[in-house]
């Protein structure tokens, strides 16, 4: 069963590998509590890179349950996540230290 | 002061309940007192040195030093925790039946407490380190919140520590021969969540397949993010939406400490585990 999976997402990775472009990812800034943007689009299927800028004087932790990442965000500091490949759909993602700062990643 | 208050508590939270079973576990260990103290003392010292290199963890080892150092001090308190339920596999009974104090003193004596100083001190540490880097920034960036601030550190700490006593107090009320076996069973699933925990990072960093992104979602039954989702969460691993190969990882490491614990424990026949685990 796992061997499949596994199998499926090698291919499904050969497959796509050609689409893949990881470098031109999407930045998202962390500035008075909100995400900017906060409605972020990016393609469904493919790995995408996204790299979370903090401009808050507070320290933030990124974090989605629906795609799961975590990581810490220090005041004036970016961190880099690689996301995906992922379904077509909405995903959630929020500040875990603030957790009214929430925003949409919308996979097409 | 809320808004600080509920934090800190989440983040207190997971901590507290695992000290809270660590200390039912060591019921009636001579020293443990000590051991597990010191488990919290090197784990808040600890964090407050993460917390202090945080810049430099984080862009460590091309940006997922984050990710890595989770997923080793996770992975260390795995085997720490299955190399404990291995020892009180085969000791366990001995020490719960044992006719004399001297007999069970010279036994419990023995008993790996370096172990669960470990995974105190790792659980503190994790959430220890979050805590400081949350609440720091406050304090440096406004004045005038900084006192509800730390009433609200303050309490949040109190109400997670007080969830953990709880816990521990409920344990108490077992009788002492099936006290160890419910710890064992405890640690057992501490330990598969805590790997499919690890696995979530070591993906995160790029370096396992995800092996589908959420094989379920139940979410809309249980979210992780409301309280008795997070109480499931640390103390069985629940995961409203997993990754594969979280799911991998959370049943390999019930299956590998479950099976070393029945191949070095030599169970008896007529063993007390087994009606517990039927019924």
């Amino acid at each position: 069963m796992y061997r499949l999976l596994l199998a499926l997402t090698i291919l499904t990775a050969i497959i796509a590998a050609p689409a893949m472009a990881e470098d031109s990812g999407v930045t998202i800034t962390i500035k008075d509590h909100r995400f900017v943007p906060d409605m972020v689009e990016i393609p469904a299927g493919t790995k995408v890179k996204i790299v979370v800028r903090n401009e808050d004087t507070t320290t933030s932790e990124f974090e989605s349950v629906a795609f799961h990442r975590e990581k810490v965000v220090q005041p004036g500091s970016e961190i880099t996540l690689f996301v995906g490949p992922l379904d077509p759909g909405s995903y959630e993602f929020f500040d875990d230290f603030h957790p009214e700062t929430r925003g949409h990643l919308v996979a097409k | 002061m809320l808004a600080t208050l509920i934090i800190v508590f989440r983040e207190v939270l997971e901590a507290a309940l695992i000290v809270g079973i660590v200390l039912a576990a060591s019921r009636g260990v001579p020293r443990r007192r000590l051991w597990i103290s010191g488990g919290i003392a090197g784990g808040v010292l600890g964090a407050l040195i993460v917390a202090s290199l945080a810049g430099e963890i984080a862009s460590a080892v091309e940006g997922v030093g984050q990710e890595l150092f989770n997923a080793a001090i996770l992975f260390a308190a795995v085997g720490m925790l299955g190399w404990h339920n291995i020892w009180m596999q085969r000791h366990g009974r001995e020490l719960a039946q044992s006719a004399t104090e001297i007999g069970r003193a010279v036994l419990a004596g023995t008993r790996p407490l370096y172990a669960l100083a470990v995974v105190v001190g790792v659980a503190v540490l994790r959430e220890g380190s979050e805590i400081v880097l949350f609440l720091y920034s406050i304090a440096v960036a406004g004045g005038s919140s900084a006192t509800s601030m730390i009433a609200g550190g303050v309490l949040g700490l109190a109400v997670g520590v007080g969830a953990g006593a709880g816990l521990y107090l409920g344990l108490l009320a077992i009788p002492l021969r099936h006290l160890f076996t419910v710890t064992s069973w405890l640690i057992l699933f501490l330990a598969a969540g805590m790997a499919s925990q690890g696995a979530a990072f070591l993906l995160q960093a790029d370096l396992l397949p995800a092996l589908g992104n959420n094989l379920w979602d139940t979410s809309f039954l249980l979210s992780e993010r409301s309280l008795p989702g997070q109480v499931v969460h640390v103390l069985l691993g629940y995961s409203a939406q997993p990754t594969g190969i979280q799911v991998v990882f959370y049943l390999a490491t019930l299956v590998i400490i479950g099976s070393l614990m029945r191949l070095l424990g030599g169970m008896p026949a007529a063993s007390p585990r087994r009606d517990l685990a039927r019924s």
